[in-house]
């Protein structure tokens, strides 16, 4: 790789970046340009927590969301509670990815013949892009128990599982798509002139292609997911948010949904983080690459 | 040893809906000629190239490699690829993969060769043609030039008995034209087959045994390319070419 194109491009883009996040210039205006962000950060948290703490109701507040009491009472059981929800994340993303996969080739496949599972993957993706989550679970985890079919799953976090598959596969798949659609037609030329069969086209050289353009949305899509799987504990499974409901009716303060925020935030802000990383990595890559063609 | 024409094309047409691209091409060329395709831009020369190695579905008439027609219904489209080889204008190397990746590629899928022997031989043509300390470059990182001569040697790896060459130094710096040149004369002066369409005259005239002149879809004239150039009896191969002298190109 061209480590020298990389680096000075990339502290280009580092520092472009940062300065638009600041609002300031480079050197000795960057300088001040820190220190005013700094002050105004400054002013601007004091000025909101004077306002807030002057409220009318604030020591109801406090005393209903801020109790560190209740927080440290509330944390292990919300933690091991939020376990779970971590699991059905990483269950369903081992299944989402490879059958987004799956919906995003046939959406891709050419000519006449085949057209049934092109139509098939397209109602697919449209159907459960425009149903709410919530519903799709309710109903997954509520009626197909309640068929009592021998040797059909009850276990809601099963069916919750199954849901959230089944509609961040039609997101997901069009991510993918996307992906596919980026690369160029010539590439599939050359591979196929070859001799490489359609098949080993997509598998070789077009997906990798593809996907790689695609992870950052893709990880978008995850920490959506991340937070949904929240919505598995309407129907009764046990993780962060039910346990949250559980603990505050049972104690009647509120600190614990706070506990709740922190434990989602803290996976879902570094994958954000990551998925920033990500991006303007891939746009260093681009911009050393160009300056070379 | 087979007296059946390297290439036999007849009556061959195609059209992009209305537009008539190729209309009525025939041709024959033998085993170890260099033919070189000219003609102003949209003549057919490309698309005349898409068509031979079945990049492009042909709408009329037959091509045969080696007494072999391929044009015919149910052919293997894969296993005729494989003994025609050809090189774009634009390279279309796999950016994603190394230059040693990119020319084992297919011997090891589409010939099931293993690794070893793909890469042996692969090493064996980079060495040939200069590209041996670019073994593991990926195609980013490479001159134009050199990802037009790696994408010639990916085409070679296959052993076509064929080779098609689409404007190749059209997408290159001048500087960098020669090179490619030089590559494509050494495979002619090794007894390669190959059919090339092309914007430089001066290189067509030193190395074509034969030279076509591609118009309104057929082909206007052919011949060596002494006589081609040197006293075309069609006027339009005689204006086509005056303009290109005015322009400096031959």
């Amino acid at each position: 790789m061209a480590v020298e194109g990389d680096r000075s491009s990339g502290t280009e883009v580092d520092e472009s970046r940062r300065s638009r996040i600041l609002g300031a210039l480079s050197g000795a205006d960057g300088r001040r340009g820190v220190a005013i962000a700094v002050l105004s950060t400054i002013v601007f948290v004091v000025l909101v927590g004077v306002v807030i703490a002057n409220s009318p109701g604030w020591p109801a507040v406090h005393a209903g969301f801020f109790s560190w009491h209740y927080f440290k009472g509330s944390l292990p059981e919300i933690a091991r509670a939020f376990l779970l929800n971590c699991k059905i994340f990483l269950i369903a993303e081992c299944l989402i990815l490879p059958f987004a996969l799956l919906i995003a080739v046939l959406r891709s496949l050419p000519g006449p013949v085949f057209f049934p599972l092109r139509a098939l993957a397209i109602i697919y993706a449209d159907f459960f892009r425009g149903v709410p989550t919530i519903l799709v679970i309710f109903i997954l985890a509520t009626g197909v128990p309640g068929l009592g079919i021998a040797g059909v799953p009850t276990s809601v976090v099963f069916w919750g599982i199954v849901a959230l598959v089944l509609i961040y596969s039609a997101y997901v798949s069009e991510v993918y798509r996307a992906g596919i659609d980026s690369v160029h037609p010539s590439q599939e030329a050359a591979a196929r002139s070859l001799g490489l069969t359609r098949g080993q086209t997509l598998r070789k050289v077009i997906l990798p292609q593809a996907i790689r353009r695609v992870i950052p949305p893709l990880l978008n899509d995850f920490i959506g997911l991340q937070k949904d799987t929240a919505l598995v504990g309407t129907v009764g499974a046990i993780e962060a948010f039910n346990q949250t409901q559980i603990t505050s009716d049972a104690t009647f303060n509120f600190t614990s949904y706070l506990a709740a925020a922190l434990l989602f935030v803290a996976i879902t802000i570094p994958l954000a983080r990551l998925t920033d990383w990500l991006i303007a990595r891939d746009r260093r890559r681009r911009q050393a690459s160009g300056a070379f063609a | 040893m087979s007296a059946a024409p390297a290439l036999e094309i007849e009556g061959l047409r195609k059209s992009f809906g209305k537009n008539v691209v190729l209309d009525g091409i025939d041709l024959s060329i033998g085993e170890h000629e260099v033919t070189c395709l000219i003609g102003s831009s949209g003549s057919g020369k490309s698309t005349l190239l898409r068509c031979i190695n079945l990049l492009e579905p042909v709408d009329a008439g037959r091509i045969a490699v080696g007494g072999d027609e391929i044009t015919r219904r149910g052919v293997n489209v894969d296993r005729v690829r494989r003994r025609i080889g050809i090189v774009f204008q634009a390279f279309n190397l796999f950016p994603h993969m190394s230059v040693l990746e990119n020319v084992t590629l297919a011997p090891r899928l589409a010939l099931k060769q293993d690794r070893r022997s793909a890469e042996e031989h692969a090493h064996t043509l980079l060495d040939r043609f200069g590209l041996s300390d670019k073994v593991g470059a990926y195609p980013d990182h490479l001159s134009g030039g050199q990802q037009q001569r790696v994408a010639i040697v990916r085409a070679l790896a296959m052993r076509p008995r064929l080779m098609l060459l689409d404007e190749v130094t059209s997408a290159l710096d001048p500087e960098l034209v020669g090179e490619v040149l030089d590559v494509i004369g050494e495979l002619a002066a090794g007894g390669m087959t190959m059919v090339i369409a092309t914007h430089e005259m001066g290189f067509a005239r030193d190395i074509a045994t034969r030279v076509c002149f591609l118009d309104g879809g057929v082909i206007l004239e052919q011949g060596p390319p002494a006589q081609m150039f040197g006293s075309p009896r069609e006027p339009r191969t005689q204006q086509f070419l005056q303009r290109i002298i005015a322009a400096h190109r031959l």
